[in-house]
């Protein structure tokens, strides 16, 4: 390196001093830099650490463990083995609780957990699409929350209080969703576009008022319908439902179908159509953005309105497609985890899809694992906090793996600076 | 100076707490061995194992929730305890967790399912239907399609709290009290419903004019917290109550009571009376606490569990009154001698016309 230093304005490494021997060992090093540097080794070695994390917490709250641990001087290898079998037990009933049981008793219930997997990823991917087009255009939209109750109200209203044929009914279900979740987001829109009120204050409000309006709405007859005091309204009629795609024992619905058509539409829109270069632009410099012609104040509404569209999709897939009935807590903490979702996933198409399973295999697994080992839920919490908290942090997973840092790797971003001029 | 090193402080950590925790003897050889030679019916002079699995599946709550998720979960483990038998149980963190954990529960091979809460009603409901052969229970709404193994456990709060509120009254010396609610709900509402009746029945038999604040039966319109868990909001709605003179507060919101104790035992001049569970045992406000209005959850569930092992399980729903004990009213503790006898003799005298029929609590929100 202190080689190339000297030699600030050449740029072509062959004709350095050292030979190919060492131009060999520093591509080598760069291969190797660039693995540790990428985002998704990054996001790998984040889940991993996540492991180890949520693997101590099982051990420390688990009462065998504990036992073994009072006499831990007198026969250590109790309180290995314990541990051992714990954590395998806990992540073992994880994986078979999202991917395939195969303690199961029937090979439906083998494949079962992969299907639910998908089925609770749903929501988190529409969602957390809508999310990460606020994050490519810079925009912060915490309101996630407030668009999936919007929409799962509006859908869930369609769905129940009228009657209209098949096919008809579910696509204006959903067209109801969608609309519901872009008038939620197009009010935090708007409002930035017109007076540059901040989103993030914006969104949030609109939160908590589309929590309180949908307790209000079940409260009145009018609206949930069932002639019972209970703030449930009226499980939605068949023809409005998402249908099954594998009969009774199954949850999975058709809107996964859905959700990828939505990845498909958002990497269509960010990376290929001109409206979404606007976005990204004022994402990047909004000034800058400006001046080269684009219509700011309309992008910026337009990132909120679309965004609040796919988590309203997410809200009336979520509903029409697994809860059937509308609830005060019908978003419960989908908003937020979509959110997580879209960091995850970095704000990319592909990348929120696979995060959104990630999630949704953690939220299935965490079931059995409950359920079988007795491991609390939260677990699978604590699992998601840590991934996002290291992803927002790479020096830290850095650190804890020594990986070489970015240091260096902005070195030759300066070494390359003269060379631009040069070309001036 | 170079900075403590984290690794190192953490390394000294560990080794003192292990070094401090460490230290106790192991156990004799295996005794899980035993154990499994019981089970396996080796000894027979220990009495037989039951196989039998109770199993529980909360709502949001939680199990630590010092409400009826909670309640629910003593129950359970108190016949756990004495049927010695097998019990599973699952947190729900949000309503899409019914669904999957009480499918979970099914498959562990759980004899009897319970569900607390109405918010479970449609997942206890389908997983009666789809599993004929095992029984399920439904804490505090009734089954929509009443299927043959499904049993509703529900209490008519209103009766005791018609006594909570005929006493309050009673004692008010301001003659104003106070009720809030957390999240309106019928299993809410049904408490105050009760308590209105009851200051209405005092107003009416002693010419008073104690007035309720804080819930209308009428419009059926209140104070509610918002939540079962911010325990601010219920310290900021009893300060607005002690401030219009009130000097009873009725909190049904669960742990947001403990929000409203907090500001009526800064308030110094007020008492409060505790829902669910008697709150002179279960928080630490005793002093403060004139009587509770309690929903005997843990007993149902219980002899629920007891029916089934005997394999008597009936699919009658449970209704928890007066007549059955299923809800009652607490003893006053501290509060005793405050409480006049003529009071006393009262609150017997409305127990038996509740009992007899003779007075009926109307509530459009008892089961």
């Amino acid at each position: 390196m202190s080689d190339q230093k000297k030699t600030p304005r050449n740029n072509d490494d062959a004709a350095e001093p050292g030979g190919a021997l060492k131009q060999a060992e520093s591509r080598l090093q760069y291969a190797l830099r660039d693995l540790a540097q990428s985002s998704w080794m990054i996001t790998v070695l984040s889940i991993v650490v996540a492991l180890v994390v949520g693997a101590l917490l099982i051990l420390a709250t688990n009462p065998q463990v504990q036992a073994t641990l009072g006499y831990f001087f007198a026969r250590p290898a109790d309180f290995f083995a314990t541990s051992f079998e714990v954590i395998r037990d806990a992540y073992s009933a994880l994986f078979r609780g999202a991917v395939y049981d195969w303690q199961a008793a029937t090979p439906q219930r083998a494949i079962r957990p992969i299907t639910e997997t998908l089925v609770n990823a749903v929501p988190l991917i529409l969602a957390g699409l809508g999310i990460a087009i606020g994050f490519r255009s810079g925009m912060l939209n915490i309101g996630g929350q407030g668009q999936i109750i919007l929409g799962a109200t509006c859908a869930a209203f369609i769905g129940y209080a009228f009657a209209l044929p098949l096919g008809l009914h579910l696509l204006l279900a959903l067209m109801g969703g969608v609309l519901g979740g872009a008038i939620w987001g197009g009010i935090a829109g708007v409002l930035k576009a017109k007076t540059g009120a901040n989103e993030v204050i914006v969104t949030i409000m609109l939160n908590n008022i589309a929590l309180y309006f949908l307790a209000w709405l079940l409260r009145q007859q009018w609206f949930v319908q069932t002639g019972s005091n209970q703030p449930i309204a009226t499980p939605v009629e068949d023809s409005a439902r998402l249908f099954g795609l594998l009969g009774t024992g199954f949850r999975l619905h058709a809107g996964i179908f859905i959700a990828i058509a939505a990845t498909v539409f958002v990497w269509w829109l960010l990376e290929r159509s001109t409206l979404g270069f606007e976005m990204r632009a004022i994402g990047e410099n909004p000034e800058a953005a400006r001046t080269a012609g684009v219509n700011v104040p309309k992008a910026t509404a337009l990132v909120l309105i679309i965004g609040g569209a796919l988590c309203g999709l997410g809200g009336a897939a979520h509903l029409l497609g697994t809860e059937y009935r509308l609830a005060a807590g019908i978003a419960g903490t989908l908003g937020f985890d979509a959110i997580t979702v879209a960091l995850l996933g970095r704000s990319r198409p592909l990348g929120t899809f696979l995060a959104g399973l990630l999630f949704g295999g953690l939220r299935a697994g965490g079931v059995l694992m409950q359920a079988q080992t007795g491991t609390p839920i939260d677990i699978v919490l604590v699992l998601q906090s840590v991934i996002v908290l290291l992803i927002a942090a790479p020096p830290l997973v850095r650190a804890i793996f020594f990986l070489p840092s970015t240091e260096r790797k902005k070195k030759p971003r300066r070494r390359q600076k003269p060379v631009q001029e040069a070309v001036r | 100076m170079r900075p403590i090193n984290p690794k190192a402080l953490f390394s000294l950590a560990a080794v003192g707490v292990l070094a401090l925790a460490a230290c106790g003897e192991a156990p004799d050889e295996e005794p899980e061995t035993d154990a499994e030679a019981d089970e396996n019916g080796e000894s027979p002079e220990v009495p037989e194992d039951v196989d039998f699995t109770a199993c529980l599946v909360s709502d949001e709550g939680g199990w630590d929730d010092q409400s009826f998720n909670e309640s629910a979960y003593v129950g359970l483990q108190n016949a756990v305890e004495d049927f010695d038998i097998d019990f599973n149980t699952a947190e729900s963190s949000s309503e899409a967790d019914f669904g999957p954990n009480v499918d979970a529960m099914v498959q562990q091979g759980c004899d009897l399912t319970f569900g607390v809460g109405y918010m479970l009603e449609d997942a206890i409901d389908e997983a009666a239907l789809a599993n004929e052969d095992l029984s399920f229970g439904l804490i505090d709404s009734t089954l929509p399609s009443e299927p043959e193994n499904g049993k509703a456990l529900v209490f008519n709060t209103a009766e005791a709290a018609y006594l909570a509120g005929y006493v309050a009254a009673a004692t008010s010396e301001t003659g104003v009290v106070a009720t809030f609610g957390g999240i309106q709900i019928p299993t809410v509402t049904v408490f105050m419903d009760g308590f209105a009746d009851g200051v209405d029945r005092y107003n009416d038999d002693n010419g008073a004019d104690v007035q309720l604040l804080g819930w209308d039966k009428e419009t059926q319109n209140g104070s509610f917290s918002g939540d079962f868990s911010d325990q601010n909001a219920g310290r900021t709605l009893t300060e607005q109550f002690l401030a219009q003179d009130a000097d009873i507060v009725m909190p049904v919101a669960g742990p947001v009571g403990l929000g409203a104790a907090a500001a009526i035992e800064d308030h110094g001049d007020s008492l409060m009376i505790w829902v669910d569970t008697d709150g002179y045992e279960s928080t630490d406000y005793g002093d403060i606490i004139l009587t509770s209005v309690m929903k005997q959850i843990p007993q149902a569930v219980y002899d629920t569990v007891e029916e089934s092992v005997a394999g008597e399980f009936s699919s009658e729903p449970y209704i928890g009154d007066l007549e059955n004990d299923g809800v009652g009213l607490a003893p006053f503790h501290d509060y005793e001698d405050e409480v006049s006898d003529e009071v006393k003799e009262k609150i017997d005298e409305l127990i038996e016309e509740i009992v007899s029929g003779e007075t009926e609590v109307v509530s459009d929100n008892a089961p």
